[in-house]
């Protein structure tokens, strides 16, 4: 059962000069339609300015498309009574992990949410254990967010979401102003949630190796989608991927360039692992 | 700078002080400095004395720590015991021309030095021992009344707790800032005052637009998380009142009749 349907969504902002005229209009997204499965692990990539973030708003009803209409979960975004589910169901993470925490205490912060829904107070205490649990983070329950690092504050952010018990989380950048370290554990903690708690993911990035081990990937462009497929699939496309302005990761890459050279190797290789299995079979 | 002011600073500890609820230490604080403009004798002073000096005792919070606090008062303290020990008219007991030093100056000026001194230390001992998550919630409490006159209590208290929990990021930024600025050559130390004030506009402007961001952010974000204002909004920690506060609102109550008692009586 697909969770999210997109279709042929087209937003549209102005820019305007400084006498307030409307100069253009820019198509952030430019007619896009996804169906996003329960359960799935979705990826969105694209360079700066692609329209991935404009449209990651839309998913839970920041904002609202100019044309095209967004189901969640058979709700349209536009109708503004279903507003509190559709927040609910779709839960947001965002890039900067100092901007979205509101509380002074982790435990109270992982609680707004929740507080918002109108959750007693008792099953709130045994939400909070739970998705503090669930990033393991429990050990840091009291302590201020302020002397949290990045990866542990994203974390706490995720633990703030899962709070509401939605059941997708939709993730913009999470990980662009993270340290490799926090990254790795940001990443593995969203993984967990899938394979675990059975939760829809829709990662939204521009770090190739997140991508590995997504079912999915939607590649945008000019706010429209130009590629899409299993992560093998997109990856194989080196020369297309580089026109979008994209990298693939390392190993594909060298694989790519050793067929080029003339090496009888495999292009669809996504780990190091694949890669020294391959180079091994050569003679 | 900024760090020596103990005012309004939270000072973790397990004490029974720390432990009651918001409403209770801000009723209580406010019953307490009342009753010192009640008093008006030697001796409701020391009543009030031996019940503060219980409190700070209960609070666990050093004497030294307390006493930090006042140091921002000092100049205000000594300008008004010096004018108030000079101009209030009486009988003479030291005159040096035209100044007359007299025993009712003396007697106010003790009484208003000591007013002053107790109404910083007792409220800052109401800061010291509630966090100031706790205290936000408390006011929030304590003037739901005025949402009838249609004042937005909960936006208020909301704005409260967000400012406290930026002020750390700010002054980080606030740092940053000023660091960038004197990496290419600015100089905040030197000049006239004139040429000082205008060395900060460098600094505000960026520190401004980064807050606006900031904010933008976190809107968007309180957003996602369903934040739809104080309707509907339950708590993690909802303020009830337990024993130890009907015990604590006695104490200041019969504490209070017994200054109005006094005041009465002598």
């Amino acid at each position: 059962m697909s969770i999210i349907k997109i279709k042929d969504v087209i937003y549209e902002y102005l820019k305007r000069n400084e006498q307030g005229e409307v100069e253009e209009s820019v198509q952030a997204v430019n007619g896009v339609t996804i169906d996003i499965e329960q359960g799935e692990f979705v990826a969105i990539l694209g360079h700066n300015g692609s329209g991935k973030s404009t449209l990651a708003k839309h998913l839970n009803a920041i904002l609202k498309p100019t044309s095209g209409t967004i189901y969640v979960k058979e709700m349209d975004t536009k109708d503004d009574s279903h507003l509190l589910d559709i927040r609910q169901t779709t839960g947001m993470v965002f890039q900067n992990p100092d901007n979205q925490i509101i509380g002074t205490v982790v435990e109270e912060d992982v609680a707004f949410g929740p507080e918002n829904l109108g959750v007693p107070t008792k099953e709130i205490w045994e939400r909070v254990l739970k998705s503090l649990e669930s990033v393991n983070m429990t050990a840091y329950r009291e302590h201020s967010p302020n002397k949290l690092s990045g990866g542990q504050k994203q974390r706490i952010a995720i633990a703030g979401v899962v709070a509401m018990e939605p059941e997708c989380i939709v993730l913009d950048e999470p990980t662009a102003m993270l340290d490799p370290i926090g990254r790795k554990d940001v990443i593995e903690a969203v993984h967990e949630l899938n394979r675990e708690k059975k939760i829809t993911i829709i990662l939204i990035t521009h770090n190739m190796n997140e991508v590995i081990d997504a079912d999915k990937v939607y590649v945008m462009d000019h706010g429209k989608v130009v590629l899409k497929g299993s992560p093998r699939e997109i990856f194989r496309e080196v020369e297309t991927m580089k026109s979008y302005g994209l990298e693939v990761p390392a190993s594909t890459e060298l694989a790519y360039q050793l067929k080029k050279a003339g090496v009888n190797i495999r292009t669809d290789i996504l780990t190091k692992e694949e890669l020294v299995e391959q180079l091994c079979q050569l003679n | 700078m900024i760090r020596d002011i103990t005012i309004g600073q939270y000072y973790p500890s397990h004490s029974v002080l720390h432990r009651l609820d918001p409403r209770t230490k801000i009723m209580g604080t406010v019953f307490f400095i009342i009753s010192l403009f009640i008093g008006n004798s030697i001796l409701t002073y020391g009543v009030a004395t031996l019940f503060l000096a219980i409190m700070i005792k209960i609070s666990k919070v050093p004497l030294k720590f307390i006493l930090k606090g006042l140091k921002p008062i000092i100049i205000l303290l000594l300008f008004s015991v010096i004018i108030n020990m000079l101009f209030t008219p009486g009988e003479a007991i030291v005159s040096i021309g035209f100044l007359h030093i007299t025993k009712e100056g003396i007697r106010l000026a003790v009484f208003l030095a000591i007013r002053l001194v107790y109404l910083v230390i007792g409220s800052s001992l109401m800061t010291f021992t509630t966090t100031p998550t706790a205290l936000t919630d408390g006011l929030e409490r304590l003037f739901q009344f005025l949402k009838v006159v249609k004042v937005p209590v909960h936006e208020v208290a909301m704005m409260m707790a967000i400012a406290l929990r930026f002020i750390p990021i700010l002054t980080e930024e606030l740092d940053k800032i000023m660091k960038a600025q004197a990496a290419r050559g600015a100089d905040f130390n030197r000049g006239t005052l004139k040429e000082k004030v205008h060395g900060l506009i460098p600094i505000m402007v960026p520190l401004f637009i980064a807050a606006i961001r900031r904010s933008n952010d976190l809107a968007m974000a309180m957003e996602a998380r369903c934040y739809h204002g104080g309707e509907g909004r339950t708590r993690m920690k909802p303020l009830v009142y337990e024993k130890r506060d009907y015990i604590s609102y006695l104490i200041v109550l019969a504490y209070f009749i017994g200054i109005i008692v006094l005041r009465i009586l002598l």
